[in-house]
């Protein structure tokens, strides 16, 4: 569904991605894992357009996608749930998700709010909320279904975890895995393996820009080599 | 328990909006202690620094500082008092070298930084090169703050922080944004340097392994409300910080 | 009682077509984060297109009239999206500063063409169809018209709240005004969005100045003149907020219209008394906010600020003995030529002292030059005061204005500190101006002459030489002092500053009356080096100068302004002498190429050249938090 091949970002004279390369299939939920500067929101912004690749192809369901606008990107049915919990804080539950509504996408589950408020009951309960007067928990869903309401077939969470209490991190972990049931594909960025491992079906490990493993998450917790070495775990 | 009280709150509230963030919070630091200050998001953990370091006032409650009374006080004369802090994210002065930013601090802390003449870069040279001594950052004193890596930011902010020699040390989230390994080595360095000079350390973390690991006592905050004080293991087994803050334990390393 | 509820009605309508501007600067800064100074040029426009059809539809009709009015409105609204296609649009991502300075080159511009189009005498308007006639109250005729014009304020403004609140194009704005790269993001064409922002801001403005045919006669100062009071209104309302900007303006119309009444020489002084007022109460006016959030100027990373090197030391001293032995090698001109460049060299350094290490970028600093060339000026007319007293006289003046206005700005940050030093520039300008018993008003002062022993263009010359270049040194030393690391240690990061125990605000006043002092003595000396003052030398283009020298020489540089300011004294000469007639609209094209093609200043795409130029070598990735 998603192909990345020699993907490079520079931020100024630093190089941030080096040829990085991998696959994401319909249905998957795949982690990027790695230590903080490793380059995983560079290559989520990357894919998203909110960063320009100095080179490389990325294909979204056949069509190449680099150097494009991120609008165009998002219409074409990535959704992008970026790190830093970035609701609109002067808007209402309701207005934050009415930014992100978008036409129904054939090949994605069709989101509409009330589908939403099942999905996460205590944004129901804050409707008339502003942004700015919510927990970060409650930040954390309200950017998910946010970008759920652009029908998205995939979704790319950036580092959903950082910052969240235990006891929410868990939440979230059971609305990924809800998500995946109902059809969505996800790629997520994280630090937390824990975290990672309830939820990824295959993990990529990215340390200085570079892809340095790739495999399943059965493979990758039985691999304490590779684990101790990029994770520091 | 023979060391000094350093830090009291006693009885601290704050209200924004009719919505009480902070309500009859009370607790203390001693000397060389490590407190550390954990809850869900949005429990007050924000407010209550925030109180503690002179950025909000409380509505009521009372804050000491070696017995003397630091309730309302601005940052500045919180800081003038012995208070040192880290923030959350780094916030160091970018077009300084890494010592600079120490020389900073201890031109402050002499009371000079009003001087019109005089070079700054030279003042104050052998005790801001005992402070990166202290935190390992010494060989990169000639460095711009601006490009070195985050890790070594925070020990920068730590040795800032350290520039007048503080009684109490005020750190929001110290290892957020750091990788597993740096957060342990932060948080050792931290509590050394505590010990050897008896200051009193609070801190808030999200990360659980680092807080059991350092904190000599642990204090729970949900909703405004302190809802456990205790040593690590008490903290950890308590049934309500499991059901609001914990959870089941499957998202933080079990040890 | 009468006649105050008459002036009362007189400010409400004089607020609705302040309002109208302001509403639409605040809605582009708002989704844009530009601060559009050609906005009073789209309202100046306005008026004068409106003059143009009303006068060829025939103004008699109500057809004619308020078809024309309609379509000026429109077409404004179409000009502005053309400056925002063409011009905006390609520096949304540079600094605060040059974007201002952009769009003041289209004022630039839109002032020579609108000269060449509609030629330099006033043009009266007709009277409006269907409101020709008067009311009487309390036994005063009052105009219909300006009853209407009461109306149409809040009208405009409930519609725009409808607009924001209640469709979806304005939930997207008011997405965009917070965090605009998540709403492209999420799918919104922010390009459209941006555009569709634009023309409903120029419309504004543009029905602002068409609706004023009827009330004043259509002139080439309605564009500076309505946008500095349009930024007090945006200051005081608070930026983005349209209600604030209605409130701030009928707050102003209002006391505009008393203060004819009370003491009608300087009623500006009113207007700042009232922002003065509410910044003290509410630092981000009546309705506005603290920003939040992702803040949205581009993260311009500081460079490490060394001091000179053995080299630049050298050049600097090859420099200064260049200008020792020039008197002999020069004529008279160009001797004036150097001691008036030895003067802006001053002028550049002191501004660059706040907005370099300071980080307070001041877009009113003719201020202090023009207060320090009066008060060197008022001295000698008022008291006879010598030549030396009189430039003792200058710092202090400029140096009390500092204290005053200073202490107001450095509460603020970033746009609204641009604006509100501008606002200030604007009070002290208009006092200049009004004020004719003591100023002599648009004439000025003549004859501050130098004492005889100075009255030689060459001895006049080292004079002001040698003053200015200590005065410069003295500044490099400070910079370079522990005053001026904890200068910038505020800057560079304010919570940091504060937490180890410097007063941020106070040093910046303190920083912000040095700079003052330092422009005051640059502007006695050249009171006396020109024999004479006038207002221009406090007015907005004044202020552009320094502003100019200092960011084509490089604001993060110490050195920077210096060779700013060589560079911008022998582009003015070789402009005026060139196209003396048409030397703004030149000059504004100017300013706009330098910022199009150096969308980070000279000194930022030269460091971005190098780093590009570098990519080749990077070999090994480096880690995303080390940039």
């Amino acid at each position: 569904m998603l192909k990345v091949e020699g993907l490079h970002a520079y931020y100024g004279r630093a190089h941030i991605l080096a040829d990085v390369a991998f696959e994401v299939s319909s249905g998957e939920v795949v982690v990027l894992l790695g230590r903080n500067g490793a380059g995983k929101s560079t290559t989520m912004k990357s894919i998203m357009g909110l960063v320009a690749p100095a080179s490389g192809r990325i294909a979204f369901r056949g069509t190449e996608i680099a150097g494009k606008q991120p609008f165009e990107i998002a219409r074409l049915g990535l959704g992008y749930v970026p790190e830093d919990r970035r609701v609109f804080t002067e808007l209402t539950v309701e207005e934050n998700l009415e930014v992100g509504k978008r036409p129904a996408n054939p090949d994605a589950p069709e989101w509409t709010t009330e589908k939403l408020f099942a999905l996460f009951p205590n944004l129901a309960r804050m409707r008339d909320r502003p942004g700015s007067q919510m927990s970060g928990g409650e930040q954390q869903m309200l950017t998910i279904a946010r970008t759920l309401m652009g029908n998205p077939s995939l979704v790319l969470l950036d580092e959903p975890s950082e910052g969240l209490a235990p006891v929410i991190v868990e939440q979230m972990a059971k609305t990924i895995l809800d998500l995946k049931q109902q059809g969505l594909t996800v790629l997520l960025s994280e630090q937390n393996l824990h975290f990672a491992r309830t939820v990824a079906d295959r993990a990529l490990i990215i340390e200085k820009g570079r892809i340095r493993f790739a495999g399943t998450m059965a493979e990758l917790m039985a691999n304490e080599g590779v684990r101790a070495q990029y994770l520091s775990l | 328990m023979s060391e000094p009280v350093v830090l009291q709150a006693e009885g601290l509230a704050k209200a924004f909006g009719g919505v009480k963030a902070v309500d009859g919070v009370s607790f203390k630091v001693e000397a060389g202690r490590l407190l550390a200050l954990i809850g869900p998001n949005g429990a007050g953990k924000t407010t209550c620094f925030n109180m503690l370091n002179g950025q909000l006032k409380p509505d009521a409650g009372r804050v000491t500082l070696g017995g003397r009374d630091i309730t309302g006080l601005a940052p500045r004369e919180v800081w003038a008092l012995g208070v040192g802090r880290t923030f959350q994210i780094t916030a160091t002065f970018a077009s300084m070298t890494v010592r600079e930013n120490v020389q900073m601090a201890l031109l402050s802390h002499h009371g000079q930084a009003w001087r019109l003449f005089g070079r700054a870069r030279e003042a104050h040279m052998s005790e801001a090169n005992r402070l990166l001594e202290q935190v390992g950052m010494l060989a990169q004193a000639e460095r711009a703050c601006g490009v070195l890596a985050y890790g070594d930011l925070k020990r920068v902010e730590l040795a800032v922080a350290l520039a007048n020699a503080p009684k109490l040390l005020l750190m929001d989230e110290p290892t957020a944004g750091m990788a597993p390994r740096e957060r342990i080595a932060l948080m050792e360095l931290t509590a050394r340097i505590a010990r050897e000079q008896g200051i009193a350390v609070l801190f808030t973390e999200h990360d659980m392994d680092v807080v059991f690991a350092h904190a000599d006592r642990i204090i729970v905050l949900d909703r405004g409300r302190l809802i456990a004080d205790g040593k690590a293991e008490d903290v950890r087994a308590n049934p309500a910080v499991q059901a609001v803050y914990l959870g089941a334990g499957s998202t933080f390393g079990a040890h | 009682m009468d006649l105050i509820f008459i002036q009362m009605l007189n400010g409400l309508a004089s607020a609705s077509s302040l309002f109208l501007v302001a509403s639409g600067l605040s809605i582009i800064f708002g989704v844009t984060r530009v601060v559009n100074f050609a906005h009073g040029s789209f309202y100046m426009l306005g008026a004068y297109i409106a003059w143009t059809l009303v006068t060829r539809f025939g103004p008699a009709s109500p057809l004619g009239f308020w078809g024309g009015v309609i379509l000026a409105a429109l077409l404004v609204g179409v000009i502005g999206v053309l400056v925002e296609v063409l011009l905006l649009r390609r520096i949304y991502h540079a600094p605060e500063l040059f974007q201002l300075l952009a769009t003041f080159g289209v004022v630039l511009m839109v002032q020579d063409i609108a000269l060449a189009v509609w030629g330099p005498q006033d043009l009266l308007g007709p009277r409006a169809p269907g409101f020709r006639s008067f009311l009487t109250i309390f036994g005063n005729r009052f105009p219909t018209y300006e009853l209407f014009l009461i109306c149409l304020g809040p009208i405009v403004l409930g519609a725009l709240w409808l607009l924001f609140n209640r469709t979806r194009w304005g939930t997207l704005v008011r997405a965009a005004t917070l965090d605009r790269e998540m709403v492209g993001a999420l799918g919104v064409n922010q390009r459209m969005l941006f555009t569709s922002v634009f023309f409903l801001g120029a419309c504004l403005a543009g029905l602002g100045g068409a609706l004023q045919l009827p009330r004043e006669a259509v002139n080439l100062h309605m564009d500076l003149s309505i946008i500095a009071e349009a930024f007090v209104v945006v200051v005081v309302g608070g930026l983005g907020s349209v209600t604030g900007a209605y409130l701030a303006a009928v707050i102003i119309g209002v006391m505009h219209a008393f203060g004819i009444l009370i003491f009608p020489k300087i009623t500006l002084v009113l207007v700042f008394l009232i922002m003065a007022v509410v910044l003290v109460v509410r630092p981000h006016g009546l309705m506005g906010r603290k920003p939040s959030g992702p803040q949205h100027g581009p993260a311009v990373k500081e460079p490490l600020l060394s001091p000179a090197t053995r080299e630049v030391k050298m050049l600097g001293a090859a420099a200064l003995a260049v200008l020792l032995v020039a008197p002999a090698l020069l004529g008279a001109y160009g001797v004036s030529l150097l001691t008036e460049l030895v003067i802006l060299t001053l002028f550049a350094a002191s501004l660059h002292f706040i907005m370099g290490p300071g980080g307070l970028a001041s877009f009113g600093h003719a201020a202090y030059f023009g207060l320090g060339a009066y008060g060197a000026a008022l001295a000698a007319k008022w008291l006879a005061a010598p030549m030396l007293a009189g430039m003792v006289v200058a710092p202090i003046f400029a140096g009390i204005a500092g204290v005053i206005f200073g202490w107001f700005c450095v509460r603020l940050s970033g746009v609204y500190l641009a604006m509100l030093t501008l606002a200030f520039a604007q009070i002290a300008w208009s006092v200049a101006f009004q004020w004719v018993e003591l100023t002599g008003g648009d004439n000025g002062i003549l004859g501050v002459w130098p004492a005889q022993w100075a009255s030689g263009k060459v001895v006049y010359y080292y004079l002001a030489l040698i003053l200015c270049t200590a005065a410069v040194l003295a500044l490099r030393a400070v910079i370079f002092a522990p005053f001026g690391y904890a200068l910038r240690a505020g800057r560079d990061s304010p919570v940091r500053a504060e937490a180890i125990g410097l007063n941020v605000t106070r040093i910046n006043w303190a920083a912000f009356i040095v700079a003052a002092v330092a422009a005051g003595i640059a502007g006695g000396l050249y009171a006396y080096f020109k024999g004479s003052v006038f207002p221009t030398y406090m007015a907005i283009p004044k202020s552009v100068d320094a502003l100019l020298m200092v960011l084509l020489g490089g604001v993060q540089t110490v050195t920077g302004p210096i060779v700013g300011a060589f560079a911008f004294v022998w582009m003015q000469d070789w402009l005026v002498r060139a196209v003396a007639e048409y030397w703004r609209l030149v000059l504004g094209a100017a300013i706009v190429v330098i910022v199009l093609a150096f969308p980070q200043g000279l000194v930022g795409s030269l460091v971005a050249w190098r780093e590009r130029r570098g990519d080749a070598d990077a070999a090994e990735p480096v880690a995303e938090g080390a940039r």
